[in-house]
C-alpha cells in the first residue's frame, strides 16, 4: 500500500484534478494535496492521488551519490588488483 | 532515473557494505518496516545479496492488511453477504484474507451486491455518485500514506450530502508500534529503513524519539533496490560514528515537514484512539478514526456494527512473530505446507507487501538458519 | 467448494486443480491427460475447443470475434498442427444491439480470412435479457498435424523465445473497461501465429501460447514435469514502454499478464539465433527474444528462476489468484 510512483504531471484543471504520464500510460489524478503544482512537474502518486513533489535538486544529488561511490569501488578494485 | 536500479550501482553498493560490515560484528539486523520495501528486497532478489554484506534483514508490521484484525475483514464479509444491493469497494489484496468467514474472494455476494476492487477511494466515491440507489461502502484500510485520500472521499461526500457513501475505517498510523517492538527485549534491531511514502506525509520528526531515546540508528527510504542499498549504508555509517540520528536518503521526495495538507486532514478529521494490532496487541494512541461530525460516513456507526479487536487468527498462524521481526517466514510450521498463497491462514501470505508471500514467490527455499 | 466462484477460470491453481481432480477423472481417457492446448487424434488431426467471455467485447485492437478465431487457431498451432476449420457457436443476450452482432461477425469472418480457416459449422442460441451477457462465443477448431512436439527431448542448454512483447492484450482490456482511470495507446495483441508453423521444421521441441495466467504460469507448467530447472533473464523480456508503465502503476506483474498473439517456445542451443530470425521476419514477430535457457542439474528441478535486474536471483511461480477476471 506504500505503492507510490514518480510520475509527470501533463494537464491540471482548477478543481485540482488532472492527468499524469508515466512511460505513456496516462493516469486521472488528484492533486488537492499539493500546494503548487504545475505541469511538467514531478509528482510521486499513489491511489490515484500526488502525495509529493519531486525535488529535481536532491534527485541530482543521490544520482550523484551513486556514481561516487561506483567510483570509489572501482578504485578500490583497481588498487585490490595492483597490489596482487 | 534508471541509475536507482542499475547492477552496476547495485554491486558498487554492495561491496561497501561489505566492506563496512568487516569491521562490524555481523550479521547486523535491520528491520525494514514498510511491506513494499519487503517487496522490493525480495523482488530483486537483494535478500540473499544482503545475507551475503553481512546484513540480516527483518520484516517489519508495516502492511496494512496484515495488521488489520480479522474481526475487521469479518465485518465486511457479513455486510455484504447479508445486505441487499450493497457495493463493497476494497483494494485489491484485502479480498483474499482468509477469516472464520471465508474471505472476500471466495464468498458469494447477497442478491444485487457485488464486490468491486478499486485502485482509489475516488474511485469508490464515484460509485456511488453514479449509483444513488446502491449503498456504496469502502473498506478504507491504510497507513499514512492512503490515510489523507481515504478522508478525502469523506469530507467530500459529507459536503455533496450523499447519503449512500460510507468507509469502513481501519486507519493506523506508523511510529507507534515500532516503539512497541522496541520495547519488546526479545527482538535485537539495530537500524531501521523507514517507509519513504509515510514519510512523505509525516514527516521526519515524528521517528526522531527513536535514536533519541533509543539510540537507534535509521534512514527513511525510497523504493528502487538502490535507495534501500544507500540507506543501509546510512545505517552502516551511523552506527561506525556511534551516532544515531533519522537521516532522510528518500530527501528528492521527503521534506522535513511532511504534507502540511495531508497532515491538516487528519487532525481535523480525525482522532487518535488505542487500537489493536494483529499479532502486536493494543498499541496506544495508533489507529485513527472518525469524528463525531462523520458518523453517518462511518461503516461502523452507519450499520450499527460492533466490532472487537483481538481474538480472530486462524489457529496456528505466526503473523505476529513475523509482524515484530522475531521470526523468518521459513521458520513459521506452517509455511509452505498448510499456509501457502492459495490457501493462506494469515494475511502475511495474502497482502501484495506481506513477508511471508515475498518469501514464498521469491525466496522460498531460505530457511533462517541457512 | 459448494458454489463455483469466479476463481474457477482464472487459470489459476484453483483451475487446474479442478482439471486435475475433477475433469480428468471423469471423462479419463489417454487423450485427454496430455492437457495439450489440442488434443492430437489418431488420424493425424489436431482438435481444440475454447469458450470467449471477454467483458468488454469491443476493445483497441480486436473484438470477442478476432478473439474466437485467433485463440482457436493459435492452439491448434502450438500444438504442431496447420489450422484448417472452424465451428462457431454463438449464445446471445436478447437486446444485444445488431449493429454490434454484426460487427463482431465481420470481425470473425476477417479474422478467419486472415488465420486461413474456414467456418464450415455452427449454432446460434438466444437468452434472455439478464441470462447472459451480450454474447459469449465458444469455438472448435480442426488442424492437420505437422510435426511432433518433442518435450521429451528439452535438454539443459536449449534456448527459450517468446514471440514478441507481453501483456498488451490484457492491458488494452483493462482500458477499454475505464478500470483504475488508465488511458495509454495500446492495441490488444490478439493475432494469428500461422507465421510460427515453419519453425516446427527448424528444431522447435515445445511450443505454447502465452494465455490466461501469462507467462510465469506457462513457464511454470513446462518446469514442472522436468529434471531441469529453467533460468530466465528479467532483462531480455520484451515488454512495451506502455505496458512496463502501466503494470508498474498498478503494482501488477507483467509476467503473469495474458496475451492473445504471443508464444513461447523451446528450441536447441544450435538452432535458436535461427529461428529467432524467422519470427522476427514477420511483423508479429518483431518483438522476439531469446529469454533464457533450460538448466542443469545445480539448481532445484521443476523450478522457474529469474535473474533479476540487479543482478539478484528469484523464484517464479504459477498464478495462484485471478488478477484480472474476463480477459479473455
Amino acid at each position: 500500500m506504500c505503492l507510490g510512483i514518480p510520475a509527470k504531471v501533463i494537464s491540471i484543471e482548477d478543481s485540482k484534478i488532472g492527468k499524469v504520464d508515466y512511460l505513456g500510460t496516462r493516469v486521472q489524478t488528484d492533486f488537492t494535496l499539493l500546494e503548487d503544482v504545475k505541469i511538467g512537474d514531478w509528482v510521486i502518486i499513489h491511489a490515484g492521488f500526488a502525495i509529493s513533489q519531486l525535488d529535481e535538486k536532491e534527485a541530482a544529488e543521490t544520482i550523484e551519490l551513486i556514481k561516487e561511490n561506483i567510483v570509489s569501488t572501482e578504485k578500490l578494485s583497481d588498487d585490490e588488483r595492483a597490489e596482487k | 532515473m534508471k541509475e536507482l536500479r542499475s547492477k552496476q550501482a547495485i554491486q558498487s553498493l554492495l561491496k561497501t557494505i561489505s566492506q563496512k560490515t568487516r569491521s562490524l560484528s555481523t550479521p547486523i539486523s535491520i528491520m525494514e518496516v514498510c511491506g513494499t520495501h519487503t517487496m522490493t528486497i525480495h523482488r530483486y532478489g537483494l535478500k540473499k545479496l544482503l545475507d551475503q554484506a553481512g546484513i540480516r534483514m527483518l520484516s517489519g508490521p508495516g502492511c496494512p492488511v496484515c495488521i488489520t484484525p480479522n474481526e475487521i475483514h469479518e465485518a465486511a464479509i457479513g455486510l455484504v453477504t447479508e445486505k441487499k444491493n450493497l457495493l463493497l469497494a476494497t483494494f485489491g489484496d484485502m479480498t483474499r484474507v482468509p477469516t472464520r468467514k471465508n474471505s472476500l474472494q471466495k464468498i458469494v455476494p447477497a442478491k444485487d451486491s457485488q464486490i468491486k476492487i478499486v485502485y482509489s477511494p475516488e474511485e469508490a466515491l464515484g460509485l456511488a455518485r453514479d449509483n444513488p440507489e446502491t449503498e456504496v461502502v469502502f473498506f478504507g484500510v491504510g497507513f499514512e500514506t492512503t490515510i489523507p485520500s481515504i478522508l478525502l472521499s469523506v469530507k467530500r461526500a459529507s459536503e455533496e450530502g450523499l447519503s449512500n457513501y460510507s468507509v469502513l475505517t481501519a486507519l493506523w498510523i506508523i511510529p507507534p508500534p515500532l516503539k512497541a517492538i522496541i520495547d519488546d527485549k526479545d527482538t535485537r534491531i539495530q537500524g531501521f529503513l523507514y517507509p519513504g511514502h509515510v514519510s512523505a506525509i509525516i514527516g521526519i520528526e515524528p521517528y526522531e524519539f527513536i535514536p533519541r531515546e533509543y539510540g537507534i540508528p535509521g534512514s527513511i527510504t525510497g523504493f528502487e533496490p538502490v535507495d534501500i542499498l544507500l540507506s543501509i549504508l546510512s545505517i552502516l555509517e551511523q552506527i561506525q560514528k556511534g551516532k544515531a540520528e533519522v537521516t532522510n536518503e528518500y530527501s528528492r521526495v521527503v521534506r522535513q515537514n511532511g504534507n502540511p495538507a495531508a497532515l491538516a486532514l487528519m487532525d481535523k478529521m480525525c482522532s487518535k484512539e488505542d487500537a489493536h494490532w494483529r499479532g502486536i496487541g493494543s498499541i496506544p494512541q495508533s489507529g485513527l478514526r472518525l469524528i463525531e461530525k462523520y458518523e453517518d460516513i462511518d461503516t461502523e456507526k452507519k450499520y450499527g456494527l460492533r466490532i472487537a479487536g483481538g481474538s480472530g487468527d486462524l489457529p496456528g498462524c505466526l503473523c505476529g512473530e513475523v509482524l515484530r521481526g522475531k521470526i523468518l517466514p521459513p521458520d513459521c510450521p506452517l509455511f509452505g505446507k498448510k499456509c501457502h498463497p492459495e490457501s493462506p491462514v494469515g494475511p502475511c501470505m495474502v497482502s501484495f507487501e506481506g513477508a511471508c508471500l515475498a518469501y514464498f514467490k521469491y525466496d522460498r527455499t531460505e530457511r533462517a538458519s541457512e | 467448494m459448494d458454489k463455483v466462484n469466479l476463481e474457477l477460470g482464472s487459470g489459476g491453481k484453483l483451475m487446474r486443480d479442478f482439471i486435475a481432480d475433477h475433469i480428468i477423472p471423469t471423462f479419463k481417457n489417454p487423450l485427454l491427460e496430455t492437457l495439450g492446448d489440442s488434443a492430437r487424434l489418431p488420424s493425424g488431426i489436431a482438435f481444440t475447443t475454447d469458450g470467449y467471455v471477454v467483458d468488454p467485447i469491443f476493445f483497441p485492437g480486436g473484438d470477442i470475434g478476432t478473439l474466437s478465431v485467433n485463440g482457436t487457431v493459435n492452439d491448434l498451432i502450438v500444438a504442431g498442427s496447420d489450422p484448417k476449420y472452424i465451428s462457431l457457436s454463438l449464445i446471445l443476450e436478447e437486446g444485444l444491439p445488431w449493429k454490434d452482432l454484426e460487427k463482431i461477425l465481420k470481425s470473425i469472418q476477417k479474422a478467419s480470412k486472415e488465420a486461413q480457416v474456414a467456418v464450415v459449422t455452427g449454432d446460434t442460441k438466444v437468452v434472455r435479457q439478464g441470462q447472459g451477457d451480450k454474447i459469449f462465443i465458444t469455438t472448435s477448431g480442426i488442424g492437420e498435424c505437422i510435426a511432433d512436439p518433442t518435450p521429451e527431448n528439452i535438454s539443459p542448454g536449449d534456448r527459450i523465445i517468446v514471440t514478441g512483447t507481453l501483456g498488451e492484450h490484457s492491458l488494452a482490456v483493462m482500458l477499454a473497461r475505464g478500470d483504475f482511470g488508465l488511458e495509454a495507446d495500446v492495441l490488444s495483441d490478439c493475432a494469428p501465429l500461422r507465421f510460427l508453423l515453419p519453425v516446427w521444421q527448424m528444431g522447435t521441441r515445445w511450443m505454447r501460447d502465452i494465455t490466461r495466467g501469462g507467462l510465469a504460469t506457462v513457464l511454470c507448467e513446462l518446469a514442472e514435469p522436468l529434471p531441469y530447472s529453467i533460468l530466465i533473464d528479467e532483462e531480455s523480456i520484451p515488454l512495451s514502454r506502455e505496458v512496463r508503465g502501466a503494470t508498474e502503476l498498478l503494482g501488477i506483474d507483467p509476467l503473469y499478464l495474458p496475451c492473445e498473439g504471443r508464444a513461447v517456445m523451446v528450441a536447441p542451443e544450435k538452432d535458436a539465433a535461427i529461428i529467432l530470425k524467422e519470427i522476427k521476419k514477420h511483423d508479429l514477430g518483431k518483438g522476439a527474444a531469446i529469454i533464457g535457457r533450460i538448466e542443469g542439474k545445480q539448481a532445484k528441478a521443476g523450478e522457474v528462476l529469474l535473474s533479476t535486474l540487479s543482478g539478484g536471483l528469484r523464484l517464479i511461480e504459477p498464478l495462484t489468484s485471478e488478477l484480472l477476471p474476463r480477459i479473455c
